[in-house]
């Protein structure tokens, strides 16, 4: 097959928020710069965060960076890494007013300041009762908004998108591991590119399709994180999976926490508004594991609700209809789609639904991949690049808190575009020659695909793994599953090799790309299955039945995983902040 | 359910065909983009886009019954049993439901859709009213699905030269926008026999749009500011 070469300065993989963040910094910088992306940029899974992004902006009330970090720290269960935590909140007011000066049409206050709201585990006074107003939001459709104005922002700049593309492998050198390119797949075309550049920045997203039930777009598989595991790059704590309380019982589309922060509430089959036994203070503003925890507990003691007790009510009418249309609009027009309620009149039916991925491909605080290497448990691995959900910096270590994720889009895509323009301009370096052999192992699984005379449905393989994940390692996780899971996954993965698409065309082959997309979801699932069983304690969204404890002596540790042989390494979590004492581990109520 | 499907893969086919398709639906398949994964699940070689199946991504615009629709928030309830689906109209087909949107963004491009404003920004937010933010509601939400365009006749008629009904909503989002100071270029770009005046107020934008936005009232609005501008 012959492989057409086109180079670049850098190419930036996927086009959601942090992609395209990252885009703008390179464009503007002058550098040549291509964006992939599986789908036209506006449809990335951005454009589906509702609620806001943080930034202590103090708009309504005090706040300041110094609480946003500690509530940050606290929300992560004392897994996420200090500096790096400082780092993105001390960059919060900067990135949101530079969003804000781009065009976000951000709700307004009376004063003509942006509109803040309460969220979930954002406080006052370093953890005290009293809530922050600390969440900036554009209605319920704050991602939306976010993305459509940096595309916006993008077009400005010229920025050159290859759209519906999707890529394959990274291109790495042999003599060092820098990587110095990926190949691609052109859908329209169903041609096999190689792209090659001196850094690569992968903005690729989570990957929430391996469960079940889950809040994410069928995009997120995850290709970046399938990209690093087959380049022998290791993924870290990739046990560590948000469950939204309010997923659309049986739909599993999200209902923004924005809609507690507004002042809605949570009630189990007594009309108990429960949440006020798990966290007398927060209440249903408590983190997202506490309250999903919550939440399954009250189904499983048969506190549920609906004809077969399996889910709870989120009631927001005594809002009223008029906080309901103009703060919540959204929630409005998918309650009444979704779930055949107007939220105005009725409760909408929520249950714990998987929605983001806390884990990834490790990075520092610059975005530059790091992975163990000799001494160093964090060596750069030359011209790569990792931000937002797909990298894992740490700022959200076990638990991530609502409107951190849209903050780490914007902060951590344009720490990684400057890390790359600083990279690329201390050395001026021409282009390094392709290794031998680069894009072969494209080819070859392209060529599995396109000769296969039979095997099993891509569809079925993926069923099966989205079942076992969701059965096997859930909201509460069971040493028995756990195990079992372990192996049913390997089994998983090993028919995933042996799949049959009837689809040959040449011209825009979605069964192509689902099954390659399958193949990202497996390192995956393997990846969260195995480094679940392995931890043994509980913390923020791991929670374990024969480990209830926060255990710090032996498991304060970052994990990592590497697809060859299943290897597990650990490294320690980064304690020390940039500038502020460090933020001692305490027991997490709230 | 009876699915009816415009089919065309250039690569082997000599011309487009309709393929019937039998989807046996679950009580939990709600939308029509379930019947769809369903009925793709038994033919893999059944191509469409979708991606966040809750009507806010845009990818799934489909000609469902006639109408120009999103499949994702398409209640399967309010469809009869036997369902003909096309790609959007007037737009090249790549493949079977999958069209080409080449124009239809060009077009968007072409209004300069952000915010301009040379002022040195300040160190924080530009401030805005609610009222004034008020006028950006009905505009910023557009998904750029294109189910409008691809409905509207003069848009089917000069992609090329008429703005169509999705650009025009984003010409108008950053015309009422407080912040932008490019009213008076805007307005120069649109006065134009085609890229504006080509709307003809035959609404089928307003009845195709899945997120119940009103493109028609936008254009009237900048026809109103070339109006005000004159006199």
């Amino acid at each position: 097959m012959a492989i057409t070469t086109r180079r670049f300065d850098a190419i930036v993989v996927g086009a959601g928020g942090s992609g395209m963040r990252a885009a703008l910094e390179l464009a503007r910088a002058n550098l040549k710069v291509a964006v992939l992306s599986k789908v036209f940029p506006t449809r990335s899974h951005t454009v589906a965060a509702q609620g806001g992004i943080a930034a202590p902006l103090a708009n309504s009330g005090e706040d300041n960076w110094h609480w946003h970090m500690y509530d940050t720290v606290k929300g992560a269960d004392y897994l996420g890494d200090q500096d790096a935590i400082e780092y993105m909140c001390r960059r919060a007011i900067e990135v949101v007013v530079e969003l804000e000066h781009m065009g976000m049409p951000f709700d307004r206050l009376e004063s003509g300041k942006i509109y803040q709201r309460p969220f979930g585990g954002h406080t006052q006074e370093y953890g005290s009762a009293k809530m922050a107003m600390r969440a900036c939001a554009a209605a319920d459709r704050t991602g939306h908004a976010m993305l459509h104005t940096l595309y916006q922002q993008n077009v400005r700049a010229n920025t050159q998108f290859l759209v519906e593309w999707m890529a394959l492998d990274l291109i790495r050198d042999p003599q060092d591991g820098a990587v110095v390119g990926v190949t691609a797949l052109e859908m329209e075309t169903g041609e096999l590119h190689v792209l090659q550049a001196k850094a690569v920045v992968l903005a690729t997203g989570g990957a929430g399709r391996i469960y079940w039930a889950s809040t994410n777009a069928f995009i997120n598989t995850g290709d970046g994180l399938g990209m690093a595991a087959r380049a022998g790059l290791p993924l870290q704590d990739m046990e560590f999976w948000q469950f939204h309380p309010t997923g659309v019982a049986g739909a599993g589309i999200l209902i923004t926490e924005g809609v507690r922060g507004e002042g809605g509430y949570l009630l189990n089959k007594n009309g108990e508004r429960f949440m006020e036994r798990y966290a007398p203070n927060a209440k249903d503003l408590a983190s997202r594991d506490v309250v999903s925890r919550a939440m399954t507990t009250e189904i499983k003691e048969g506190r549920g609700c609906g004809a077969h007790g399996d889910h709870v009510l989120l009631k927001l009418d005594h809002l009223g209809p008029e906080v309901i249309n103009q703060r919540l609009p959204g929630i409005r027009e998918i309650a009444i789609k979704f779930a055949n309620v107007d939220p105005i009149r009725d409760p909408i039916p929520v249950v714990p639904t998987v929605h983001y991925q806390m884990g990834g491909i490790p990075t520092n605080y610059m975005g530059q991949v790091v992975a163990p290497e000799g001494a160093s448990k964090e060596a750069i691995v030359p011209g790569l690049y990792a931000a937002g959900e797909c990298a894992c910096v740490s700022v959200h270590g076990a638990n991530r808190l609502g409107t951190n994720s849209l903050l780490d889009l914007l902060v951590f895509g344009k720490a990684s575009g400057e890390q790359v323009i600083k990279d690329l301009r201390g050395q001026p370096t021409p282009h390094r020659t392709l290794p031998k052999g680069t894009g072969d192992a494209s080819a070859a699984r392209l060529n599995r695909l396109d000769t296969a005379t039979g095997g099993e449905r891509v569809a079925d393989v993926l069923n099966d793994l989205r079942r076992t994940m969701q059965a096997h390692c859930s909201v509460f996780r069971f040493p028995d599953d756990l195990h079992k899971g372990v192996q049913k996954m390997k089994e998983i993965a090993r028919r995933a090799e042996r799949t049959f698409i009837a689809d040959k065309s040449k011209v825009f082959n979605t069964a192509r790309v689902e099954a390659l997309e399958l193949e990202n979801l497996v390192e995956t699932a393997v990846s969260t299955m195995i480094c679940a069983e392995a931890r043994k304690e509980s913390r923020g969204a791991q929670a374990r039945a024969d480990f209830p404890e926060r255990d710090d002596k032996n498991w304060m540790k970052h994990t990592l995983w590497y697809k060859e042989g299943n290897r597990l390494d650990y490294k320690p979590v980064h304690l020390k902040p940039l500038t502020v004492p460090t933020m001692e581990p305490k027991v997490r109520t709230y | 359910m009876k699915l009816t499907i415009y089919r065309y893969d250039p690569d082997k086919d000599a011309k487009p065909y309709y393929r019937d398709y039998d989807v046996p639906l679950d009580p939990h398949d709600r939308m029509l983009l379930d019947a769809l994964v369903k009925a793709k699940a038994q033919d893999d070689t059944l191509s469409f886009r979708r991606s966040c199946r809750e009507g806010v991504c845009g990818s799934d615009a489909m000609n469902i019954n006639g109408k120009n629709r999103l499949a994702c928030t398409t209640k399967l309830a309010d469809l009869p049993e036997h369902v003909t689906i096309r790609p959007l109209p007037g737009v090249p087909v790549i493949r079977d439901l999958i069209v080409d949107m080449t124009q239809f963004f060009k077009q968007y491009h072409s209004v300069k859709p952000y915010v301009i404003n040379e002022d040195p920004p300040p160190e924080r937010e530009r401030l805005q009213s609610p009222e004034e933010r008020e006028h950006l509601n009905g505009l910023y939400e557009c998904i750029l699905c294109a189910c409008c365009s691809t409905s509207c006749p003069s848009f089917w008629w000069n992609p090329d030269k008429f703005v169509g009904p999705a650009g025009l909503l984003q010409a108008y989002r950053f015309l009422a926008d407080t912040r932008d100071q490019a009213t008076s270029e805007r307005l120069d770009d649109l006065n134009d026999p085609y890229r504006l005046f080509r709307c003809h107020t035959i609404m089928n934008c307003v009845d195709a749009c899945p997120k119940g936005l009103n493109p028609t009232k936008a254009i009237n609005h900048i026809k109103e500011l070339l109006v005000k501008r004159a006199v």
